[in-house]
């Protein structure tokens, strides 16, 4: 494709997060990463950020309802 | 606005360390907030007393722990539902274009069909070509499903000769914008004895020479229906198009889809144009888009019966149905069917099957969900149900 589906009004920021923000944001929850939502690693725009299966996507959505919302997904095969 | 957001980040910062608080607003709060801040000119002892007063709201407006969010988004949903129209099929402010509306459509997003009965696209332009006519003239039929029929002047079948003679209308062509080599390398690629003689193209019957009267006019007549239903030009998967001006700029609506095609193309505003298909969504822009798509398209779906259900259940489905990294359906095929538990999936659909299987395999049933524990008649872990005691054996 030629041009960038991030740019899209439907798809909001995905960004790979790094070790250390992991343990930051997931040292205190009493839930298993692994629990998280999942994100295929062949979705077109996990595939355009380059992540790969294990890796933690921080999605940064403008909710109707919060202004701002942050979630969190975890990618798999 | 945006030093006074800051004042107000300030205030709940000072807040927070002073009588420790613990004010986490979302966004929007701290938005709303400088907006009342501004109209209403507060002074700064205002400010910090209407923080206050908003924590208080906000707690009490927060879902506690364990509160049944799934049925009560339910009956959310189900109850303005039974009041929608059972079969509407209306036409959304378009001429001629018939979208599914209503409970077929709601139905159709939950069930997160494949298939949905119609799709259709809204085309928008970039910057530069919105308000250029021409180019969107030229670019609707570009996408547009058109037929040799539609350029068709005069259309004989010569039963002497076995031969299609076809001429076309150069007017009509104009008119759609077509290109007059790209139709006849269409035919010619569809027809191997197509014979091009400027508007006028005879085909001769394929089987002419072979012998067997009978079967030649039939054939004949296959040939010009045939001819006749050659596609000259368009996108696969769509079909027909609607130019529409509306305030400001031009917008082309589609009947059928093609999301992934129809973004790659020159001209096009890939940001706004869209699909009402949210698997192809999926496919094209991933999971999260396809949740918004979910979102947006159910919210559209009952406000324009005039209901109004508030978003956070519509987020709350449209989060579960994608919560597996795909669209995945309420019900038996999906979301229900999939449960851990033996009996919830009993209880819901297909009961035989389910305990028959679940007896073969051996499943086990811990019974942490609601249903298994009705079934049994204990307390189910809900609200006050949901927290238990844990005994230190330890302690004396």
């Amino acid at each position: 494709m030629k041009i960038d589906i991030q740019d899209h009004m439907l798809v909001p920021k995905h960004e790979i997060m790094t070790e250390e923000e992991i343990s930051d944001e997931f040292s205190d929850v009493d839930y298993d990463i692994k629990d998280l939502p999942k994100i295929k690693s062949k979705d077109p725009v996990a595939k355009a950020i380059g992540a790969e299966p294990g890796n933690i996507l921080r999605i940064t959505r403008e909710s109707q309802t919060a202004g701002v919302f942050v979630t969190y997904r975890i990618v798999e095969d | 606005m945006e030093d006074i957001e800051i004042k107000v980040k300030e205030t709940i910062a000072q807040l927070n360390d002073d009588e420790n608080l613990g004010i986490d607003f979302p966004d929007s709060y701290i938005d709303d907030l400088s907006k009342a801040y501004v109209k209403n000119d507060l002074t700064d002892d205002e400010l910090q007393k209407l923080i206050r007063k908003l924590k208080q709201a906000y707690d009490r407006a927060h879902v506690e722990a364990g509160e049944a969010v799934g049925t009560v988004a339910a009956q959310s949903v189900g109850e303005p539902g039974t009041q929608m129209t059972m079969r509407t099929f209306h036409y959304a402010g378009v001429t001629e274009l018939n979208v599914t509306l209503g409970l077929p459509r709601l139905i159709e997003i939950v069930d997160a069909r494949k298939d949905i009965a119609t799709p259709t696209m809204d085309i928008y332009f970039d910057e530069e070509r919105r308000n250029d006519e021409e180019f969107v003239r030229t670019l609707a039929n570009q996408i547009g499903k058109s037929t040799v029929n539609d350029i068709l002047k005069e259309f004989n079948l010569n039963y002497g000769t076995m031969e299609v003679t076809a001429t076309l209308d150069a007017k009509k062509i104009d008119e759609k914008r077509l290109d007059r080599d790209e139709i006849n390398a269409a035919i010619e690629k569809a027809f191997k004895k197509a014979d091009i003689n400027g508007d006028e193209i005879t085909i001769s019957s394929q089987k002419s020479d072979k012998d067997g009267s009978k079967f030649e006019i039939r054939e004949l007549r296959l040939l010009a229906d045939k001819v006749r239903d050659l596609q000259i030009s368009g996108i696969k998967n769509i079909g027909k198009v609607i130019i529409r001006k509306d305030d400001k700029e031009w917008v082309i609506h589609t009947e059928g889809s093609n999301l992934k095609e129809i973004l790659d193309m020159d001209g096009i505003d890939h940001v706004r144009t869209t699909t009402n298909n949210i698997h192809e969504i999926g496919e094209v822009l991933g999971i999260e888009a396809a949740r918004q798509s979910i979102i947006d398209e159910a919210q559209k779906t009952l406000s324009e019966q005039g209901l109004s259900v508030d978003v956070r259940h519509i987020m709350l489905v449209a989060d579960i149905m994608t919560s597996e990294g795909h669209v995945k359906s309420i019900g038996r095929h999906g979301i229900s069917g999939e449960k851990s538990s033996v009996l919830a999936r009993a209880a819901f659909e297909e009961t035989g099957k389910h305990l028959l299987n679940a007896s073969i395999r051996g499943e086990v049933d811990d019974l942490t969900g609601i249903i298994e524990n009705i079934i049994i008649g204990q307390p189910i872990p809900l609200g006050t149900g949901s927290v238990g005691v844990k005994m230190d054996y330890k302690k004396e």
